[in-house]
């Protein structure tokens, strides 16, 4: 499936809020990788000007002990100070919410932002913790045996797993 | 030239847990090249973690790493202790010759005491060449054990920081010519510099020393041998120069200090014959006027102190490595 239209919808409201917003303008940051190619997308659409920052939550995860280390870590890179900062945190798809956990622990330990809003591609049931999205453009109901992936970078698709 | 027997090539069951992740790092010796790439991007990684306000991250929180040094050291203690502490590890530091040993406690009787304080990991350093391995071979089953250096055998979290220093200046060590210069005798780290170079396919690696100063079998490690540095330092990429351990020599395989320095010495004229960007390293701590000039050492060809920041990038990925490889997890 084509994200594009979802990533659309995202650009228009995340546009009207900018518009609305009252603070100094907010620093994007997307959250490796399908997180970070969503955010490359809207960063250039709403010509934010501070410059795009990502995330690798590999060092924050909370499955460390089962899972090990995933062999692609990359370096997270946030070219901005986030210390009173307002942060867009950016990924592609909300399921457990253990992700954005992880990834807001990680800000914090560049900074104490003046606040945090998420924005996402796509949401699905199946939260195991108190989060929910600021932005998001599709919602999907799902069995625990289905997934939803975004593959990419270029061309963006958004693909349901089923076993 | 001196034979010294060292421990036979570890089979690389031994390091690795069944899932064919890391599980101890006792020597890079039958390690796949792809395991070592493998570390050194993960090091990549944990190179930003020093550019955080907060310079630390909760992977080992709760984990116990005891640094077991019988051997003096304070730069490698140091930067394992500040890499566990950066994984917020619980970490303990024991000097182990002036503890428990000269009491008459066994080496193992010690290790039971430890492992009985739930610990997760011990650091090893050592004078006897195998001792990190003797021990892997006998802790519990959830402790993985990390060499800091044995005998004259190996020292392979400092080869992977040089190869990983080397990477970040030069690019890929395919394409570069290394030689590494001095005391090739007495210096685990050549040892593993070679095997991890040799390993990653490097384009040439030299060993440059007096005869007195070659192990006996250096031809088997797959260098190309040079007996002055005229020749051994021509158009290389890397200089690697390496601590004349003067606490090791036994016998006269000197004659002098003053004679190695006039000989073997790295001066900047000696530096002129490498290739004009190349990059000098030494593993520390530097004798000045031994086996490298002041000017060379603090010289901006020198990464001798880049070696040191990279090192605790480097131990940082090691040691999570080795701990976040328990399928099913430990703690």
């Amino acid at each position: 499936m084509n994200p594009d239209p979802g990533i659309e919808t995202l650009v228009n409201e995340l546009r009207a809020w900018l518009d609305a917003f009252p603070g100094p303008e907010p620093a994007m940051v997307g959250i490796h990788t399908g997180g970070a190619w969503i955010a490359e997308r809207l960063h250039a659409r709403l010509g934010l000007s501070l410059p795009l920052g990502t995330l690798d939550i590999s060092f924050y995860r909370d499955d460390f002990t089962r899972k090990g280390l995933h062999p692609l870590v990359r370096p997270s890179h946030l070219p901005f100070e986030v210390e009173e900062r307002h942060i867009l945190l950016v990924d592609d798809v909300l399921y457990t919410g253990r992700t954005i956990r992880a990834a807001m622990n990680e800000l914090f330990d560049y900074g104490r932002p003046a606040s945090i809003r998420l924005v996402v591609l796509a949401e699905r049931n199946g939260r195991e913790l108190p989060i929910q999205p600021d932005f998001c453009a599709l919602h999907y109901n799902l069995t625990p045996e289905q997934q939803i992936k975004l593959s990419g970078p270029d061309p963006l698709r958004l693909e349901l797993l089923a076993p | 030239m001196m034979h010294v027997p060292q421990p036979g090539p570890l089979p690389a069951t031994q390091q690795l847990g069944p899932d064919g992740r890391l599980r101890h790092f006792l020597t890079v010796e039958g390690l796949s090249a792809e395991l070592l790439r493998e570390i050194l991007a993960v090091s990549e990684s944990f190179m930003s973690v020093a550019a955080q306000p907060v310079k630390k991250v909760p992977l080992l929180r709760g984990k116990t790493i005891f640094n077991l040094f019988f051997e003096p050291s304070t730069r490698t203690r140091t930067t394992f202790e500040l890499a566990a502490k950066r994984l917020s590890a619980d970490v303990m530091n024991m000097n182990i010759s002036a503890s428990a040993t000269r009491k008459g406690e066994s080496l193992l009787d010690t290790l039971r005491n430890l492992e009985a304080m739930h610990s997760d990991m011990f650091v090893v350093r050592h004078a006897e060449s195998g001792a990190a391995q003797l021990i892997a071979r006998h802790v519990a089953p959830h402790i993985s054990v990390i060499n800091a250096g044995d005998g004259r055998h190996a020292h392979p979290t400092q080869a992977m920081l040089d190869v990983f220093t080397i990477q970040r200046n030069k690019g890929d060590v395919r394409n570069l010519r290394i030689a590494i210069v001095g005391d090739i005798l007495h210096s685990r780290v050549a040892r593993s510099q070679i095997h991890a170079l040799n390993i990653l396919h490097a384009g040439e690696v030299r060993v440059v020393a007096p005869k007195t100063l070659l192990p006996a079998d250096v031809e088997q490690l797959g260098v190309h041998i040079h007996h002055d540095m005229t020749s051994g330092l021509r158009d290389v990429d890397v200089v690697i120069m390496l601590r004349l351990q003067k606490e090791r020599m036994s016998g006269a395989l000197l004659p002098s200090e003053h004679e190695f320095y006039r000989l073997y010495g790295l001066t900047e004229e000696r530096l002129a014959v490498a290739h004009p960007e190349a990059i000098v390293m030494h593993p520390g701590p530097v004798n000045r006027g031994v086996e490298i000039a002041s000017e060379v050492a603090d010289g901006p060809r020198s990464v001798i102190l880049e070696q040191v920041s990279n090192g605790l990038a480097v131990r940082m990925a090691i040691m999570s490595m080795c701990l976040g490889a328990r399928p099913g997890g430990t703690a």
